[in-house]
């Protein structure tokens, strides 16, 4: 249906049918411009290869058993061969089928740190960035704090009080990362606050609720989903940086950082132990980086921090 | 000002995280079979049976002597550890830094000025592959392929076995072997610290070469450019006079952030060369809860970090006297 059509119909639905004509449009426009890059199209594709493979991980890998304690000593150290892709490590676990069990852990602190770190953040970035005064002072200068330390470093620091577990360290990443986000939102929501259209919605009364959610908010959507999708990549070379340490995946499980860990202890006899793992760490985090560039090109954000 | 107060702010946080989550000190360090009075006498000896915000008080005034505590570990000033250690990080980053300003920034100089050449291409999967391999990855990968491989670079520590250690001057092999004139230790301690210094720069290397290759790019295509050309100013001249100055800024400015980073880079190098610096005591004392150590470590990389970026501040005022004029007035 388009506009014209419905210009017989009543106001209010004649503005909901040309927003979604108009919604339509701007995906499909997107999305033009996103299928024209090759590189947004290459780094989506890898993403959504690792995704789709890490949910189906017991099902398209050749020994899901091994993704545990199991051992098998007699099939220990095998190099890589038709049955055992990746090879095997020093209990006789095929490293293929580990890789993409890996690939779940890795996933999952993708998500589950974004998921805390970037609502906490966003809020407090339109709120320091709208009220401004000594609110924003004081929030701001909670972030510097933070920022004073290498992620790498901060998340160590924290991590170290207690026993490392996998989600320990999802947590002690997520206390650090939402100062990105605080920052970037600042940064937006105080160019947008002083925009007529705010004004005008603040002259008509809304509430400062409604403004920062329903006025200023969606005009930092596109910045947030391209640092979101960046994120999500230097997340996970974090998460793989903790666990190579030792404080994050512990053995048995399987994740990319603990094997690269193990496997380089053999080296360069065993030289897949580490090689593999390190490949599909770098694969994925250059897929996000990769779709994050293509986003940013495609949804135009040029904001700072992105 | 404003950075100390980023560096009391670091802190206490840093004195909350250490104090009040789980983990008594005093029984990590003597152990399970311990008796309690022990641990009691030792809480005691160390503080800890004080409010919380006397021993922050306290903790605060022994940084002001030098005065760290002790560490558990090896029952030595946390200080004199650092001091110890210190130098091999700090020459580790340095050459790193150099890797960052020597290959990233003309690298993106050539990138922005030639756009779209194959340069520019190569310097694109640079910026991504530098950004996407993890440091450890690209230490690893290099010691198989270098050390293992090829047998050309050592795989481990600063120096080899049989090569004496020049006399300490400065800490930093490098130099002193340069200082005592041993050229066959110069050339030992350069040979070791190829590797770990690339792999900590990597990521550095790929951000201020697209950072660089933009801000040309962005330079480039301004009036005052444009009517340096049209005056019939030589290219030449116009590149080195007019392009060069306002395009280092912007890498200039996150040079700061660059040199934390690879600090952090640091921590994950240090333990695939076995290199004897801070990061890998401080990876020791996380792991065995040897809390007093890891707050000194976490302090010193907060100081460096605020010195760098003051010093980058200072710099970017002297290449750019926008900044100058802005901060007077």
């Amino acid at each position: 249906m388009t506009a014209d059509e419905s210009t017989f119909s009543s106001v209010g639905s004649e503005i909901t049918v040309t927003r979604w004509a108009s919604f339509k449009d701007q995906v499909g426009r997107s999305w033009y411009r996103f299928s024209r890059n090759p590189i947004s199209l290459a780094g989506g594709s890898m993403v959504l290869l690792v995704i789709v493979l890490a949910i189906l991980a017991p099902y398209v890998t050749p020994y899901p058993r091994h993704a545990g304690s199991f051992t098998d000593f007699l099939s220990a150290f095998q190099p890589p061969s038709q049955s055992h892709w990746f090879g095997t490590d020093e209990v006789g676990r095929d490293v293929f089928t580990r890789v993409i069990f890996g690939y779940r852990v890795s996933l999952m602190m993708a998500a589950v740190v974004l998921g805390i770190s970037v609502p906490f953040g966003i809020f407090l970035g339109l709120v320091a960035g709208y009220f401004g005064g000594w609110i924003e002072t004081i929030i701001m200068r909670v972030t510097d704090i933070f920022l004073a330390l290498p992620p790498l470093v901060m998340a160590l620091a924290i991590c170290s009080a207690f026993t490392p577990t996998i989600e320990k360290a999802m947590l002690a990443v997520a206390a650090i990362w939402w100062t990105w986000h605080c920052r970037l939102i600042n940064s937006i929501t105080r160019s947008i606050k002083t925009e007529e259209f705010v004004q005008a919605s603040q002259v008509i009364g809304s509430s400062h609720l409604r403004i920062l959610f329903k006025d200023i908010l969606p005009n930092c959507a596109s910045a947030i989903m391209v640092k979101i999708t960046l994120d999500a990549g230097f997340v996970i070379l974090v998460g793989a940086g903790l666990s190579f340490l030792g404080l994050g995946v512990q053995p048995p499980k399987p994740g990319l950082g603990t094997m690269i860990s193990y496997g380089s202890q053999h080296l360069p006899m065993k030289w897949w132990l580490t090689v593999f793992p390190s490949f599909a760490i770098f694969f994925l985090i250059l897929g996000f980086n990769l779709l994050g560039d293509g986003l940013r090109d495609m949804l135009d954000v040029e904001a700072e921090g992105v | 000002m404003y950075s100390i107060l980023v560096l009391v702010g670091l802190s206490v946080l840093i004195f909350i995280i250490a104090r009040i989550l789980p983990g008594d000190p005093a029984r990590l360090a003597l152990g399970p079979f311990a008796s309690q009075e022990m641990v009691a006498r030792l809480r005691h000896r160390m503080g800890m049976d004080q409010p919380l915000y006397l021993q922050y008080v306290a903790y605060v005034g022994g940084i002001f002597h030098g005065d760290l505590g002790l560490s558990f570990q090896t029952r030595r000033s946390v200080s004199l550890d650092i001091a110890h250690y210190l130098p091999a990080t700090f020459e580790l980053v340095l050459v790193a830094i150099i890797w960052v300003l020597i290959i990233g920034v003309p690298f993106g100089v050539l990138a922005g000025r030639y756009k779209d050449s194959w340069l520019d291409n190569i310097s694109r999967v640079v910026a991504f592959v530098g950004v996407a391999v993890p440091p450890f990855v690209v230490g690893l990968i290099g010691q198989l392929i270098f050390s293992y491989g090829l047998g050309i670079l050592p795989t481990t520590g600063r120096l080899s076995l049989l090569t004496p250690m020049p006399p300490a001057r400065t800490g930093l092999l490098i130099l002193d072997s340069l200082i005592a004139g041993n050229f066959s230790a110069f050339g030992d301690a350069l040979s070791h610290i190829l590797l770990p210094s690339l792999a900590i720069a990597m990521t550095g290397i790929g951000q201020i070469t697209r950072l660089t290759r933009g801000s040309v790019s962005d330079v480039l295509g301004k009036d005052y450019i444009e009517a340096a050309r049209a005056f019939g100013i030589p290219n030449r001249y116009v590149t080195f006079k007019y392009m060069l100055k306002p395009s280092f800024i912007p890498p200039l400015t996150i040079l700061g952030l660059t040199f934390a980073s690879e600090l952090g880079n640091a921590f994950l190098v240090e333990q695939v060369f076995s290199w004897p610096g801070m990061a890998k005591y401080g990876i020791q004392a996380i792991l065995r809860k040897d809390f007093n150590a890891v707050m000194g470590v976490i302090l010193i990389i907060g100081l460096a970090f605020v010195a760098v970026n003051f010093i980058v501040d200072v710099l970017a005022g002297y290449v750019d006297p926008r900044i100058r004029i802005q901060e007077e007035s």
